[in-house]
């Protein structure tokens, strides 16, 4: 990854537009919700404009111009996403999302695969999109799904995993975790899976915008992620794929653009990635999502890890100051082990209320079960608020999160 | 929305009134607010007349969800069973006495749905929907 510059992350906001502009309430807008969505640089705003404006055409098909214009960009926006976690663009689907990249997975691998009697394992942390799909795919198959146990702090207990990996068909594991931050030791857990014959497949939704992703060095079988969670548009995600694997395994959607041949009663498939990509694609929004890859690789995935693990420590010791008025940090609460995430309740104060005070500050938090309604109940917390960072936040954002905790409290009486 | 956490709303969210449950309940509801996964169960009994005698409910969730709530046990005790099921969501704003943010009207609104689904016996609409 080229390094041009250290940048400051005061400089790195100026970039993203949303941030000019004050709250309603004529507040700085304190963004600390990126584990759901990130923000979007300009020129990622500005590719999607570009490509309306001037080369809007469908792709693999036209002969004209601005057709091959927008297969060329397509095309190089796929390989920029696949340089960036070290596969080739033969390997890399384009999806709607991480969710969708799992279904691809269940049902195209998982279909002709999975049997009755077949394990399939998962860990007690993951979000809904990584626990639902399997569900259902035990359902019709009739195999079952176990899950490598958490301990207290939230953290994967790997006593058990040899048994647990015996005879199992899948690992689908969070790269990191949504809830807590939790980076998942995933060169122990990998190997082990794959000795053991399962097939490996990572959900990188909160891994891939925030640490350096090698799925070559991983040596997973799929790699899920999204880029509405680093800087690019919503609507458009990826999934890696082993290419062996690729080629062996079915379509998922099927009809146009996906084929080679089609005869009334019969169909010869594309070669991937394209046999996975059926109907037109989301051109627009996987050429943005290209220009993200170039903003992230150029801020360089090195410096936005120190930068998270940096703000995420003097949140840490800001947080620890409201102890007094019963605030509560969940999870590793170690920066070298979490991403930069942190689940925390204010007293007896509910999140969502939580959540709308803060709002009147200007200060954007997640609140309720994040999608991992298993480990609230497993972990006993009815819900909790959420404050993630990301390259644009600074310690002005966090003092911002603690002042608007303080307000907070004295509502409450706290 | 910071004018919302009045005393008397603080004071309903940390003493609920009427919060428990009934020994043999005529009728009784619960439901999911699907935004936050809070859920609230009312229990009702209703006497020979149709009158609403005593109400509880039980539940967890935010101090929105559980004032109104509590409010609103209070509102429907006395109350004919078949008024209470033609309840609109002006009770509970008018049992509130401020604005409610769009994006809590659902929080609030919550005890009124389940309230209203327990006197009709079906599943009753969202009242900021109706």
């Amino acid at each position: 990854m080229i390094h041009l510059r250290e940048r400051s992350a005061q400089e790195i906001r100026a970039d993203f537009p949303i941030f000019a502009r004050p709250t309603s309430r004529g507040k700085r807008l304190v963004y600390l919700d990126s584990a759901a969505t990130s923000q979007k640089p300009q020129s990622v705003i500005d590719a999607l404009d570009t490509y309306y404006r001037e080369y809007n055409a469908n792709i693999h098909r036209g002969v004209y111009e601005i057709a091959a214009h927008a297969t060329e960009a397509f095309e190089a926006a796929r390989a920029r996403v696949a340089r960036f976690i070290n596969c080739a663009p033969g390997e890399l689907v384009w999806t709607r999302n991480t969710t969708e990249s799992i279904n691809l997975v269940a049902y195209a691998w998982g279909h002709a695969n999975v049997h009755a009697g077949d394990t399939i394992l998962l860990t007690e942390l993951e979000h809904h999109s990584n626990l639902v799909p399997w569900q259902l795919l035990a359902q019709r198959t009739g195999a079952t799904v176990r899950f490598i146990p958490i301990d207290e702090r939230g953290m994967l207990v790997l006593d058990g995993i040899d048994r647990l990996l015996e005879g199992c068909k899948i690992l689908s594991i969070a790269h990191v975790g949504n809830t807590l931050g939790t980076i998942q030791p995933l060169d122990t857990i990998i190997p082990r899976a794959r000795a053991a014959g399962a097939l490996v497949v990572v959900d990188g939704a909160q891994a891939a915008p925030h640490l350096p992703v090698d799925v070559a060095a991983l040596d997973c079988d799929f790699y899920a992620f999204s880029a509405h969670k680093m800087l690019g548009p919503t609507g458009i995600g990826a999934l890696y794929g082993r290419r062996s694997l690729l080629e062996s395994m079915p379509p998922f959607l099927s009809g146009g653009d996906m084929i080679r041949t089609v005869a009334y009663d019969r169909t010869t498939f594309n070669e991937p990635p394209w046999k996975f990509e059926a109907g037109t694609s989301n051109i627009a929004d996987a050429i943005a999502f290209g220009s993200a890859i170039d903003y992230l690789a150029d801020v360089g995935l090195g410096w936005i890890r120190e930068h998270e693990k940096r703000i995420t420590r003097y949140a840490l010791e800001r947080l620890m100051t409201l102890a007094a008025h019963g605030l509560v940090v969940y999870g590793p609460k170690n920066p070298n082990h979490t991403g930069g995430v942190l689940s925390f309740n204010l007293g007896d104060v509910h999140a969502h209320d939580v959540a709308s005070i803060l709002d009147t500050e200007g200060v954007c938090v997640r609140a309720g079960h994040h999608c991992t309604m298993p480990l609230m109940e497993k972990m006993g917390w009815h819900s909790t608020a959420r404050a993630s960072f990301y390259l644009y936040n600074t310690e002005e954002d966090v003092d911002a999160l603690a002042l608007a905790l303080e307000k907070a409290a004295r509502i409450f009486k706290l | 929305m910071e004018d919302f956490y009045r005393d008397y709303i603080l004071d309903h969210y940390r003493n609920p009134r009427n919060f428990g449950h009934l020994e043999n309940p005529t009728v009784s509801a619960e439901e999911l607010n699907p935004l936050c996964g809070d859920v609230i169960r009312m229990e009702l009994r209703v006497d020979g007349d149709g009158i609403v005698r005593d109400v509880r409910f039980s539940g967890k969730g935010c101090a929105i969800s559980q004032a109104s709530a509590s409010m609103l046990t209070e509102s429907a005790i006395g109350m004919p069973l078949e008024a209470v099921a033609r309840l609109s969501k002006d009770v509970v704003l008018e049992n509130v006495g401020i604005g409610i943010s769009p994006t809590r009207m659902k929080c609030a609104m919550l005890g009124l749905r389940v309230l209203k689904t327990a006197a009709i016996g079906s599943l009753a609409a969202w009242p900021d929907e109706e």
